[in-house]
């Protein structure tokens, strides 16, 4: 494992002014880069960085979940901040594109992070520079919507051609709760030994 | 912006002349014959789930070939945005169903990592030890299945046979077969039952044995060899390129397992073991480093058993748990390959968001890759090789 | 004198011939298929395979399953070519019954004694693939169709070793009728010794090899079963048939491979004989005989079938080509050279 502020100075130097932001999310990397650097950033960090191995592209989407039918007392669904936050190396709006990059040789990972445009969800595409990009891309674009430029083929991965929508958004709503809500937080009645929020010693 | 045609699959508007080299009609052109497309799946015994092949052949020779998948798409992303991080452990139980154990481990250390709380030593060692068990148990499951997808059905059997001993362990030790739900955050929902220990150990002989009888009944065998040979063969720039991890990758040569190699987690840094790797890259070789690592792991177990320490099983934990506000990535080697949970909190009950990295996802996007040019009967043996679970594609 | 030389007119003995001939392949199915399909496999792969059904060890599984086949529905893809479809599965059982009307099982006890029997039953059981041919493409299923042509380009390719491996028996017997050849090593010897004949097996072991691995191939049997191939193909040429057409086609399969292992005893193993029994207790003894021997060559067939894995059609051909055929052909020339010397 190479040291992480070792790591950052590396990235930083070979991305130049494309990245926006850097941070530290438990131990892993995360780098924050200008939307119309994605793909050069994949490009750096391949062939210059090293990052040979592709782990993942996935999107995000901060805005929190429109609170519906919620009654008190309904603890079916976690409640969630109703403002939005956004996590580590901060965003510009709603919507964000992170992928996780690795090194086979160095052992090293790196999550790269870019925002998305909310009104005209654009990316552009890292099939050229990891063809394993490919179906990460497309689970992308009809989960949140997100357009990938370049992408050779942006057809639907696991829901059927005609589903509309995109569900992975938080606006999306998941029905099937909203027709019938979940038991949630069951088990908040004291226990029969008389502990109760404290906490409990699974060993004793 | 969402789309309701569906644009013509790459690869499939491919001249076939571009491949005649490939077929016998380069020696006399009016054998030219047209294509066929070949619908492979859902249900076919070769996909073992719902992965849906569409192959066009010439002959027998696959020209492209495209994966379809998605029939058994649950969206687990989803729900866990929707269930409180008790309740995720359960869903992703379902993911890669034969190592469900497996799957549990990232996750869990993600909240914990969040919680900043760190399981008792004694539970990281069973985590470790059942973790293994389910690499096990498998990879008992590939050694015999691959013989019965390359036609020799005898080693199918004795591969189930003896994965229903480390199945009986994990049902033990845990009160579920597939699916334990045996993780809590902080530690472990009961410690180990009594005599468990022993007759791990005597479960870890039968599998020794059964890893000599897989390397003479398959490996020793020449039809087996000549089937699995040079077919199928992920260069390893390639393959990383590709997202393909685990034993996969390291069949073709790239010496990186995150047990050894990823950020320390459970009990490995304690572990003396080894990791295999095989130039060749191909069918053959895929199945050479799995059994060579049901070995390993049965020899991990043993090293487990004798290193267990006593004490607790779990830690301080709240009753109700709420994670605070973070990331977390956290990756582990399952044996499918990389599982990983990028874990989003924002301070509630349930996780704001969870990518699910999955193995076999990444490991079968470069079937379109591999499967051109070969022959139908190599399809098979590729799939077969490749060893996906479809819920691991599909989450 | 012969206590069994009764008079029987020729309609009722051709009769009784043709009841004998229907009995034995669905018989023959059975049983091979009883022994090595369900319980020598079964044991192999340690399990027990079927033990309720009659009481004693499963006994009555098969007989059961064939019933139920019969009450199952009969299924015709839309696009199918119906009557192809429906002949299909007949041709190949009907290539079964014909081998066996040469296969002698006493002196007597045979239904016809042709004098080129040994070309005229391998020239019958490749009608199979006709069947075969006929179901695939039949079927209007492509998994069906690649599996009907892997069975005739199979079966074109082994033809000619099967043939080429009979030819050293016929050479060392001098004739090609069945019955001639049984006799020929009931009573032969070998380099002068006549204490047990000369079973072909001992002066034909080549030949005895070649013949089993090409009849494994004619019967698609793993390693050579590529035109069923369940995990590449489905079941291949059968995957659209259902009830008692499929069940024709497990008949036909299963009564072929009695009918080569009764062809592989009788012509290498001594068929129905037993040295220096003769006349009536050779008639008596014969089926006897001839079943112990099939069931010995059937069960080395099928401990191959159940411990290969498949070849690739390819590797099939090239061992089809490049090995058998040229070591056939060694074969042929070394027991004719020998045989004009001695």
């Amino acid at each position: 494992m190479a040291d992480l502020a070792t790591l950052t100075s590396r990235i930083t130097d070979a991305l130049g002014d494309a990245v926006l932001d850097a941070g530290e999310a438990r131990g892993t990397l995360v780098v924050r880069v200008r939307p119309d650097a994605w793909r050069s950033t994949a490009e750096t960090a391949r062939r210059t960085l090293g990052f040979d191995y592709l782990s993942f592209i996935a999107g995000i989407d901060w805005m929190p979940a429109p609170v519906v039918g919620l009654v008190e007392g309904d603890t079916s669904t976690p409640a969630q901040p109703s403002d939005m936050t956004f996590g580590v190396a901060g965003s510009a709006g709603r919507f964000q594109v992170f992928a996780h990059v690795q090194s086979t040789t160095q052992h090293a990972g790196v999550t790269f992070r870019t925002d998305v445009d909310e009104a005209d969800p654009r990316v552009e595409s890292w099939v050229s520079v990891y063809p394993g990009a490919d179906w990460h891309e497309r689970e992308c674009w009809e989960m949140y919507g997100f357009v990938f430029e370049g992408h050779p083929s942006l057809r639907h991965l696991y829901l059927p051609s005609e589903f509309e929508g995109h569900p992975l958004r938080k606006d999306f709503p998941l029905l099937a709760r909203e027709v019938k809500p979940w038991p949630g937080l069951t088990d908040v009645e004291p226990m029969p030994g008389g502990d109760d929020e404290a906490g409990e010693e699974g060993a004793a | 912006m969402s789309t309701t045609e569906q644009p013509m699959t790459p690869g499939f508007e491919v001249d076939p002349a571009a491949f005649r080299h490939l077929a016998d009609a380069q020696v006399n052109v009016e054998l030219d014959t047209g294509d066929m497309i070949l619908n492979m799946g859902p249900q076919h015994p070769a996909t073992h789930g719902t992965l849906r092949l569409v192959v066009r052949l010439d002959g027998e020779r696959v020209i492209a070939a495209d994966p379809v998948i998605g029939y058994m798409h649950r969206g687990y992303e989803k729900l866990t945005e929707f269930r409180t991080y008790p309740q995720v452990t359960t869903l992703i139980n379902r993911i890669d169903w034969l190592s469900s154990f497996a799957n549990e481990v990232p996750f869990v250390h993600a909240a914990e990592q969040l919680m900043e709380i760190e399981a008792p030593p004694r539970a990281q060692y069973i985590r470790t030890a059942l973790t293994e068990l389910s690499r096990i148990a498998t990879f008992l499951l590939f050694l015999g299945e691959m013989g019965l997808q390359v036609g020799a059905l005898t080693p199918a059997f004795y591969g189930f046979r003896d994965r229903e001993h480390v199945l009986n362990l994990i049902e033990a030790a845990t009160g579920g077969r597939f699916h334990p739900n045996f993780n809590r955050i902080g530690g472990l929902k009961d410690d180990l039952p009594w005599g468990w220990i022993a007759e791990t150990r005597n479960t870890m002989k039968i599998v020794l044995d059964a890893c000599d009888v897989f390397e003479d009944l398959v490996v020793g065998n020449e039809i087996f060899q000549a089937r699995t040979r040079s077919i199928g063969i992920i260069p390893g720039e390639l393959g990383a390129s590709y997202g393909v991890s685990g034993s996969n990758l390291r069949a073709s040569g790239v010496d990186w397992d995150l047990r050894r190699d990823g950020a320390p987690y459970l009990a490995y840094p304690d572990l003396d073991f080894q990791v295999f790797t095989h130039p060749d890259g191909d069918s053959f070789s895929r199945y050479w480093v799995r059994l060579q690592e049901t070995r390993e792991s049965a020899r991990m177990v043993l090293q487990l058993l004798d290193g267990m320490p006593a004490g607790p099983i779990m830690a301080k934990v709240p009753r109700i748990i709420k994670v605070p506000e973070g990331e977390a990535w956290v990756e582990t080697e399952n044996p499918l390959g990389q599982m990983g949970y990028y874990v989003v909190s924002k301070g509630a009950t349930g996780p704001f968001r969870v990518k699910i990295r999955s193995a076999s996802f990444s490991n079968v996007s470069i079937l379109p890759w591999m499967l051109r040019g070969v022959y139908v009967p190599d399809v098979v043996t590729i799939l077969a090789s490749l060893y996906f679970i479809l819920g691991d594609i599909d989450r | 004198m012969n206590a069994l030389a009764v008079e029987i007119p020729w309609g009722v003995l051709l009769a009784i011939k043709a009841v004998v001939i229907l009995a034995v392949v669905p018989l023959g199915a059975l049983v091979l298929g009883y022994t090595f399909l369900l319980k020598m496999m079964s044991h192999m792969q340690s399990r027990l395979g079927p033990m309720d059904p009659g009481g004693f060890h499963g006994w009555f599984q098969l007989i059961g399953d064939g019933i139920k086949f019969l009450q199952k529905e009969d299924i015709v893809p839309d696009e199918a070519d119906r009557r192809v479809f429906a002949l299909a599965p007949t041709v190949v059982v009907i290539s079964t019954f014909l081998i066996f009307v040469v296969i002698p099982a006493g002196p007597r006890l045979q239904v016809a004694n042709l004098d080129v029997g040994v070309f005229y039953a391998l020239a019958v059981s490749s009608l199979s693939v006709i069947g075969v041919l006929m179901a695939g493409w039949a079927s209007a299923n492509k998994f069906a169709l690649i599996g009907a042509l892997r069975a005739a380009a199979q079966l074109i390719a082994y033809e000619l070793p099967l043939l080429l491996a009979v030819v050293g028996v016929v050479i060392q017997a001098g004739t090609m009728s069945l019955q001639g050849i049984v006799s020929a090593q009931q009573d032969g010897a070998i380099f002068g010794w006549s204490g047990i004949g000369n079973p072909f097996i001992l002066t034909q072991f080549v030949g005895f090899l070649l013949f089993l691995i090409a009849a494994q191939a004619e019967l698609t049997q793993t390693p050579f079963d590529m035109p069923v191939a369940e995990s590449e193909l489905v079941a291949g040429y059968m995957v659209e048939y259902t009830g008692f057409r499929f069940l024709f086609f497990f008949i036909g399969e299963f009564g072929t491979a009695t009918a080569f292992a009764a062809l592989a005893a009788t012509l290498f193993l001594g068929g129905w004989s037993i040295p220096g029994v003769h006349g009536t207790a050779a008639d008596l003894l014969g089926p006897l005989v001839l079943v112990l021997k099939l069931m010995a060559v059937a069960f080395l067939m099928f401990w191959v079938r159940f411990t290969y894995p498949r070849l690739r059609e390819d590797q099939l051909q090239a061992l089809a080509w490049k090995v058998l055929i040229p070591i056939a052909l060694v074969n042929v020339i070394i027991t004719a050279i020998i045989k004009v010397a001695i």
